[in-house]
């Protein structure tokens, strides 16, 4: 007989991977994943969602007639940030502000202010903030500190010297909140795409019966990995560049590093992600336990891997559990691309745990899915 | 209001006169599908009514006007004297539905379900607990009413759902479909719980595209395509056959190839295997020199036999298929190293503490159809799963032309074809793209891959179907498709999981075509079946009971084995119930 019946064949292989292709193609739903959240990312996270804080209204209560009150109130009038000054004039009326949630923070000042620094003594003023919106809160304080050092610099004009610090941003000078964002994005449209269109594989075919058939042929298990791995691999690096090349020409965030270790790493990345997709997909018994299961990894794994909170600032153990997030080190390697010409040394230095996740995730998926077969 | 009239038909009334469901010139479309054309009838209280057709026929359309789900396009309905459109409210009160699918909540317990469908009924489950006893003592499922809905069996499931449609007392019942995926045994209950109702002169309608459960109902409205074919007692129907069934008593080995020419002469309309025999059905004033001349000719005795409703359903539809299977024509004969196709030994499954399959020995020959037979969870498909390699035994062999299905993986599942219930075809690809699909993963390249889809395209007219998908084809075509992509690398063994269940009869007759067409080249057929004329095509049946092998014989030993004083000639699903119910007792007397 001139057929062999080996672990690979690539004729077998070929027509599960033309399959696997025209079915992600052709359902509704893997579509959706694939084409809709990179676009809607791109304009909800590039343009609309930013941590800096703009837009907003301040509250002031002036008891003071002096002159350095009405420096300081001048400032706050012409500062970008803040949309509207809303002058007061009793404490109620402050406090219902806040609390009505109309202005952020609200600045008292005492009717000794002006007398205060004429007599050479220090000027104090409240800043009273609303602690619902913390963050936002904080870094209006922030700005509103500023401004109070530079009427500070303007009383005492000789002391520029004590300048205390002067802070220079390294690889983003500017702060450019859209540098940092946009680089950590082709991650995460890569991830939630992988992990969508593998999840969804497996859980689909069953759905229909189809998995069955697929079992009593003569295709083996590593087979069927590799035949839904490629499709995935394919759209998960494509939607990773579109992000990057976004990022590139069309925010203009400078690329310093290198484009095929970035290529390779995104491959490797998405690797890992198709093991834990197809993990997902040989234990869902439909495609809806599919997809929850998906987004019960899937969000998760985006806030722990350092995207949104730096994972220094977290607990140990949880430290220890975002190492085992292939996202963690993609973001390292990407934003590194981008920024700061990052090295090839340390590149390989994140490299190499992508390469370790997804070599025990793709075996894990095989194990799992010749475990349907108990 | 004037309603008044059906409504005060009382229970044990024999007010025949008064209808419980008026049907005037029903018209109702969907899009451009015309499901139900110009259809008037009557259901009586006190009877059991059959609605009866194949898949397609409108059957379901219909059940969900009588109960208000669906507004029709055109004429005019009443249930219990209100009308479906108008007294919407009044219907839910007077009928009870019992959905196709099981539409109860998987994930709450037996006696969960039942006191939220009576809350939903706007009554109290505290106050009703006679009812409730009542109604568990008549579906027998008193012992389970702690466990999740989505745990019972098949045959449990109707059980619930006709509990659940029977709390306010309905005047009209509607069971859409209760036979399906119910063993014999669970089916005969379902039986006598509809009878004690008609009894109580409660309207019953059971909708079926069994034609054996049509013979059993008192009367029986036939569609087709939409239209009302025949409305009357199934007896005046098959009447009109008299005279026209007969039966070629104990062909034996050489009865696939006398069907084949029995179908294929002028005067037979119809043709089925029955154990060793050959039933044909003639074709309207035809005479019978023909079939006595093939009968002759094999030196078997024609006799005979009553009309079945089956018959006449066929004849209405113009006859069944041609008796010759152009797929078999085709296919070169199986050469086999040895006779023995495939065998288990010792075969046993168990998932934790419950044995699922328990210690079964069995042999195939070459060329031989063998039936797997048995009552809902009596560990048949887990047999079947172990057999084509879908599950691992815990212990025990099985194998498939000589490899073992452990060690020798590929080369086993190389060798066998597979056809799974509901025809598991990809939907998102086109009927071409699933065919080269098959081609390539059995490993065929090159010339013969595209021999081999030509083949098949040319030998199941799909021709015209091409860049279809599979879901958009009629269900004959479906079919076709999914026998063409199990048959692509041409497998000596062939395995069929309920391969016609919710089919036609004339689909499933083309279907059985090929299989017997098949059988005589000398590839082996397994399969599993709900359908009791089914196992009457297998040389031979195996029966399994609680995970045991109870009996492995052909059809018609172990109909003899049934047969009594009061039951002669029994009926393969006789021989069901009487295997399982004997082997049961058999059980409590060791126990």
């Amino acid at each position: 007989m001139s057929q062999r019946f080996g672990t690979f064949a690539l004729v077998r292989l070929r027509a599960q991977f033309i399959k696997e292709v025209l079915s992600v193609l052709r359902d509704p739903r893997s579509r959706m994943v694939v084409f809709v959240p990179p676009i809607l990312q791109l304009l909800i996270f590039a343009f609309a969602a930013t941590l800096e804080v703009r837009n907003v209204d301040i509250a002031v209560y002036n008891q003071d007639a002096g002159r350095w009150s009405h420096e300081l109130v001048q400032r706050l009038d012409s500062a970008d940030f803040i949309t509207r000054v809303r002058h007061i004039d009793n404490r109620a009326q402050l406090h219902e502000l806040i609390d009505r949630g109309v202005v952020i923070a609200a600045l008292a000042i005492p009717a000794d202010f002006s007398r205060t620094i004429a007599a050479g003594g220090s000027g104090l003023a409240q800043v009273l903030v609303d602690g619902r919106r913390s963050n936002s809160g904080q870094i209006a304080v922030a700005y509103l500190s500023t401004i109070a050092a530079e009427v500070g610099a303007e009383v005492i004009p000789e002391a520029q010297a004590p300048t205390p610090v002067v802070v220079r941003h390294w690889f983003n000078p500017n702060l450019v909140y859209r540098w940092f964002i946009v680089p950590g994005l082709s991650g995460i449209l890569a991830l939630f795409s992988a992990l969508m269109i593998t999840s969804l594989s497996i859980a689909r075919e069953r759905e229909l019966g189809t998995f069955d058939q697929l079992l009593v042929s003569p295709t083996s298990t590593p087979e069927i990995i590799i035949s839904k791995s490629l499709p995935a691999l394919a759209i998960g690096t494509l939607l990773g560049l579109f992000m990057v090349s976004a990022g590139v020409f069309l925010f203009g965030i400078p690329f310093t590093g290198s484009f095929g270790l970035l290529l390779a790493s995104l491959m490797l990345f998405i690797l890992s992600v198709v093991g834990i997709g197809l993990m997902i997909s040989a234990v869902s018994m439909t495609q809806q336990q599919a997809i929850l299961g998906a987004f019960a990894v899937g969000v998760p794994a985006v806030l722990m891997s350092g995207f949104a909170t730096p994972v220094e600032n977290m607990p140990v153990f949880l430290q220890w559990l975002a190492q085992a997030i292939p996202l963690t080190h993609f973001l390292i390697i990407v934003e590194g691309s981008f920024l700061k010409a990052m090295p090839a040394s340390d590149i390989l230095a994140s490299l190499w745990p992508l390469a370790l996740i997804a070599l025990v995730t793709l075996t894990m998926a095989t194990v799992f899915v010749r475990g349907r077969l108990q | 209001m004037p309603a008044s009239a059906a409504v005060a038909a009382t229970p044990q009334s024999t007010n025949a006169d008064a209808a419980a469901v008026v049907i005037e010139d029903l018209d109702k479309r969907f899009g451009s599908v015309q499901a139900l054309r110009g259809l008037s009838a009557r259901i009586h209280y006190g009877r059991l009514t059959g609605l009866v057709g194949p898949d397609g026929a409108g059957k379901t359309t219909l059940m969900r006007i009588l109960t208000g789900l669906l507004v029709p396009n055109a004429g005019r309905v009443t249930l219990a004297g209100y009308d479906v459109v108008q007294d919407n409210d009044a219907i839910h009160v007077a009928s009870g539905y019992m959905p196709q699918r099981f539409g109860l909540y998987e994930d709450l317990s037996v006696m969960e379900n039942m006191r939220l469908y009576a809350q939903l009924r706007g009554m109290d489950a505290n106050r009703n607990t006679d009812l409730f006893d009542e109604l568990l003592d008549f579906t027998r499922l008193g012992p389970f009413t702690k466990r999740l809905a989505g745990k019972l069996s098949g045959g449990m499931k109707q059980k619930l759902g006709l509990a659940c449609a029977l709390m306010a007392r309905p005047k009209v019942l509607l069971l859409d479909e209760p036979g399906v995926g119910v063993d014999p045994v669970s089916r005969q209950d379902l039986w006598r719980m509809v009878q004690a109702l008609t009894d109580e002169g409660m309207a019953v309608v059971w909708s079926t595209a069994y034609l054996d459960e049509a013979e059993r109902c008192e009367s029986v409205l036939l569609l087709n395509e939409g239209q009302l074919l025949f409305d009357g007692p199934p007896q005046k129907l098959t009447a009109q056959l008299e005279g026209r069934s007969f039966r070629m008593e104990d062909v034996g080995a050489e009865r696939r190839a006398i069907l084949t020419e029995a179908l294929d002469l002028d005067s037979v309309s119809d043709g089925v295997i029955q154990g060793a025999g050959v039933r044909v059905v003639l074709r309207e004033g035809a005479q019978t020199e023909q079939i006595q001349a093939l009968a002759d000719r094999a030196q078997v005795r024609l006799a005979p036999v009553p009309a079945r409703f089956e018959d006449a359903f066929i004849d209405l539809l113009g006859g069944g298929p041609s008796g010759t299977s152009r797929l078999a024509e085709r296919l070169p004969p199986v050469e086999l190293g040895s006779d023995i196709a495939v065998s288990c030994r010792n075969l046993t499954k168990r998932f934790g503490d419950f044995t699922a399959t328990d210690n079964v020995t069995f042999e195939v020959q070459k060329g031989e159809i063998f039936g797997l037979l048995g009552p809902n969870g009596a560990g048949k498909s887990t047999t079947f799963k172990m057999l084509c390699g879908l599950l691992k035994p815990t212990a025990g062999e099985a194998q498939v032309v000589g490899h073992d299905l452990r060690r020798a993986t590929g080369a086993a599942k190389s060798r066998l074809g597979y056809m799974a219930q509901k025809f598991s075809l990809y939907g998102l690809l086109s009927v071409r793209q699933n065919l080269e699909f098959s081609a390539g993963v059995y490993q065929l390249e090159g010339q013969t891959r595209r021999e081999r889809i030509e083949e098949m395209i040319d030998t199941f007219d799909l021709g015209g179907w091409l860049s279809a998908a599979p879901d958009s084809l009629p269900l004959g075509h479906k079919q076709r498709l999914a026998l063409a992509c199990a048959l692509m690398h041409h497998p000596p063994v062939l395995f069929l999981d309920e391969p016609t269940s919710g089919v036609d009869p004339i689909t499933r007759r083309e279907f059985w075509t090929h299989i017997n067409g098949l059988a005589r080249k000398g590839v082996t057929i397994m399969v599993t079946t709900h359908f009791m004329d089914e196992a009457e095509y297998c040389d031979r049946v195996a029966m399994l009971s609680r995970a045991r092998l109870i009996a492995l014989d052909t059809p018609d030993t172990l109909k003899r084995a049934a047969a009594s004083a009061e039951r002669p000639d029994p009926t393969m699903e006789d021989a069901f119930i009487h295997l399982v119910e004997s082997a049961d007792q058999d059980d409590e007397a060791n126990a």
